[in-house]
């Protein structure tokens, strides 16, 4: 059965003010959704929203994966259910190796391998995941040095996002969510991680790419593009959608909605997406 | 414990908010945990409280020589006069009346696995303890399955001319060398629990490496099999000889039950000339014990001194490793780390004395404490007159999982020599939530993320250790964030 995340009429507040007001969004397994919109238009609480940060409150609408409601479900759970998200700024964390993390993500996140025989877990093979994470490394260029360092612990903003799609290739989800993971990369950094993702890409294996800039949407060729307004998706449209805004920004979107600018002052201070 | 922290701890305590009582709650049940019959199959076993016929007693049984007694009989005197100390932790529930002072071991196993409680099996097996170790950690037998490695090494070790054995045999077998140094570099009059452990040791390791030798394998004190290993006031003598390098390790991680209530030893060592020595110590006694121990390392000219220390057990720890850098070039490190659970108080830290030139010493501290534990860092960094060009680095990370929890430090600077570079910083640091979801979203549980977090804040001091024990170590810290011990 193809999974499909569906997100219907959802409404999210961050300490008492609302970011999203009244989103609906379908994604399933083998799609590529891209949203794209002005700074301060909710994005990126709408990615930590789905994964499940506990600051983010969903006060109107349901989210659910393959039937399930995503709500009822913490943070792992979802994971464990094949949500990935990429974080717009990952975190560190020190005195943890790259590489024992992701083992631990791993076994996590497959329970089969925690089944117990003789009252002691099986174990998967120490090898076999290695060369996993090594073919992974060289699909991005990220140096296998990095698998022996600390989690994000002096990585650069460019390493941090690389690192962030190799966990995804090693994870490999049902469905990833992306959070300007092309914010601050070169061009050939977009390149390399666009065709991380386009590894993944099959039947199995669905995205929603949030970002400012069409350059890696060339390469990831989505199926549908959505603008996002003041917590709202208020055009959708095929990869044409993002070459128009490419061209023309947002303008002629905001008036045909009718919306007024979104750089007011009083916005900005309480929107996560201001933090870039 | 020193005398030279007490009067620290009084001028500190102006300034610092009261200890608070341990929490009697999470003692009862950590207690609890570990607590299981004793069946007293002992040779001996002495009445309560503290008299000199007792001190004669024990010197007489051990057939000792008559200055050994002597300094016992002062030991206790100056143990008797010397009041309790009311710096760093509670001690006003210690009652020396009620304890047992020497306990003689038959030998024998002292206790069958069958009496052994599922508790403790379970940590175990956690643990992933070896089972012939199980049973001698849990008292229940003394075979151990690495007898005939540990067998060969001795036999290596011989060649070599090391010396390892308990110190009662080398007291008998070595009387010029352990008369030589024995209490020279912790002498009875250093502190209140260095006069009780002169009274009254039993145990503790002799260990001499000759000129020019290097001692390539760690020497586990836990190999050594002797019931008395473990014991209360157990004494421990090193002497590095010019040159020589050893690694000694002693403690396990799993948790290591007594039924006594006081653990008071002392470790003297003595690293001389270019030598270069490690000791390693994991302490995780059960949750009902005192732990007040005196450990000291003279480092001689061009020698180098690492004290390696985790306390994990106890009821209150005070331990506060210390290096005397008395040659020219000497180097000293003390890296501590602590965990203070439930009705716990871990009082620990370091003390680097600068009596020569060009000497140099690096302290690090990593505490961690959970529900409604303490962890206190205490150290002192001194620079005598006289020790130009003197070098030290002090570090403390404390990290609260809890708002219940505690921390705090009491770092001492004594410097009287301008040239001196002295660096001191210190963080106390909380699990934020945006790691914690970090973690979550790739499908670790909110225990594990925790645990890995924690973890990775131990991982200075935990690449430090051979591989069983970090591997061990880890597995602890792990059990001890899912909740899932006690």
């Amino acid at each position: 059965m193809t999974g499909e995340l569906a997100i219907k009429n959802l409404h999210v507040q961050i300490e008492g003010k609302e970011i999203i007001r009244g989103l609906d969004l379908y994604v399933k397994q083998g799609e590529i959704h891209a949203i794209m919109g002005p700074n301060g238009s909710g994005k990126s609480t709408l990615a930590l929203t789905l994964m499940g940060h506990p600051k983010y409150q969903v006060t109107q609408g349901t989210i659910s994966y393959k039937g399930q409601d995503l709500l009822a479900l913490s943070p792992d759970e979802r994971a464990r259910a094949g949500l990935f998200l990429a974080f717009q700024y990952p975190f560190e964390v020190s005195g943890v190796p790259l590489s024992r993390f992701l083992l631990q993500a791993v076994k996590a996140r497959a329970p089969e391998t925690k089944a117990q025989s003789n009252g002691r877990p099986v174990r998967r093979p120490l090898g076999q995941f290695r060369k996993l994470l090594h073919e992974k490394m060289e699909i991005l260029k990220v140096d296998k040095s990095f698998a022996g360092r600390y989690l994000n612990e002096g990585f650069s903003g460019g390493e941090k996002k690389r690192v962030e799609v190799l966990q995804m290739l090693v994870l490999q989800p049902e469905i990833a969510i992306l959070d300007e993971t092309d914010s601050g990369l070169d061009i050939d950094s977009v390149k390399i991680v666009a065709q991380g993702v386009n590894s993944l890409r099959g039947p199995e294996f669905g995205a929603l790419v949030i970002t400012h800039y069409q350059r890696i949407l060339n390469y990831l060729k989505p199926d549908f593009v959505h603008v996002m307004v003041k917590g709202r998706l208020v055009k959708s449209g095929g990869s044409e959608l993002a070459e128009e805004l490419e061209e023309r920004g947002y303008d002629w979107i905001l008036q045909e909605v009718g919306a007024a600018s979104t750089e007011s002052a009083e916005e900005k201070g309480a929107d996560p997406d201001e933090r870039s | 414990m020193s005398d030279h922290e007490e009067h620290l701890g009084e001028r500190k305590s102006q300034g610092v908010a009261i200890a608070e009582k341990p929490q009697r709650e999470g003692f009862e049940r950590d207690y609890n945990k570990y607590d299981f019959r004793d069946p007293e199959q002992y040779a001996f076993k002495a009445e309560k409280g503290i008299s000199r016929e007792l001190v004669e007693k024990i010197s007489a049984m051990k057939g000792e020589p008559r200055w050994m007694l002597e300094k016992r009989l002062e030991g206790l005197e100056i143990f008797l006069s010397k009041p309790t100390p009311t710096w760093g932790g509670d001690l006003s529930e210690l009652n020396y009346d009620e304890m047992c002072y020497y306990i003689k071991p038959t030998g024998e196993e002292s206790r069958s696995w069958d009496e052994v409680p599922d508790k403790i099996k379970e940590t175990f097996d956690k643990l992933g303890i070896p089972e012939a170790e199980r049973k001698f950690l849990a008292g229940a037998g003394a075979q151990y399955e690495s007898e005939a490695v540990y067998h060969n090494l001795k036999e290596e070790w011989a060649k070599q001319g090391v010396i390892f054995m308990d110190s009662d045999s080398g007291l008998q077998q070595y009387p010029e060398v352990f008369q030589k140094y024995w209490g020279t570099v912790i002498p009875a009059a250093d502190n209140k629990f260095a006069a009780l452990n002169t009274a009254f040791w039993s145990g503790g390791s002799f260990v001499y490496i000759p000129e020019g030798v290097e001692v390539n394998i760690p020497l586990q004190a836990y190999f050594r099999i002797n019931a008395e290993n473990m014991g209360q006031f157990e004494r421990t003598l090193i002497i590095a000889d010019k040159g020589s390098k050893v690694h000694y390790l002693e403690g396990c991680t799993a948790p290591t039950y007594s039924s006594r209530s006081l653990h008071s030893g002392v470790i003297e060592l003595i690293v001389n000339e270019g030598a270069q020595m490690r000791y390693t110590t994991i302490q995780n006694w059960s949750t009902n014990m005192y732990n007040l121990v005196t450990q000291r390392a003279l480092v001689y000219q061009d020698a180098s001194m690492e004290w390696v220390d985790a306390n994990l057990g106890s009821h209150l720890t005070m331990k506060y490793p210390s290096v005397y850098l008395l040659g020219k070039g000497a180097r000293g490190e003390i890296l501590s780390v602590a965990y203070a659970g439930a009705g716990q108080h871990q009082d620990t830290g370091g003390k680097a004395i600068h009596a020569a030139p060009y000497t140099t010493s690096r302290i690090t501290s990593k505490s961690i404490s959970k529900d409604g534990g303490r962890a206190s860092y205490r150290g002192l960094v001194k620079v005598v007159q006289g020790a130009t060009g003197v070098k030290s680095n002090v570090m403390c990370d404390a990290l609260l999982l809890d708002e219940r929890s505690r921390s705090d430090t009491y770092p001492y600077i004594e410097v009287d020599e301008d040239s001196a570079t002295i660096g001191h910083e210190a963080t106390v640091g909380k699990v934020g939530e945006d790691q914690i979801f970090y973690l979550m979203s790739r499908g670790l549980s909110e225990s594990e993320a925790l645990s890995m977090i924690v973890l990775g804040f131990m991982e200075p001091f935990t690449r430090e250790l051979p591989m069983e024990y970090a591997i061990e170590f880890n597995r602890l810290i792990q059990l001890e964030m899912s909740g899932s011990v006690g």
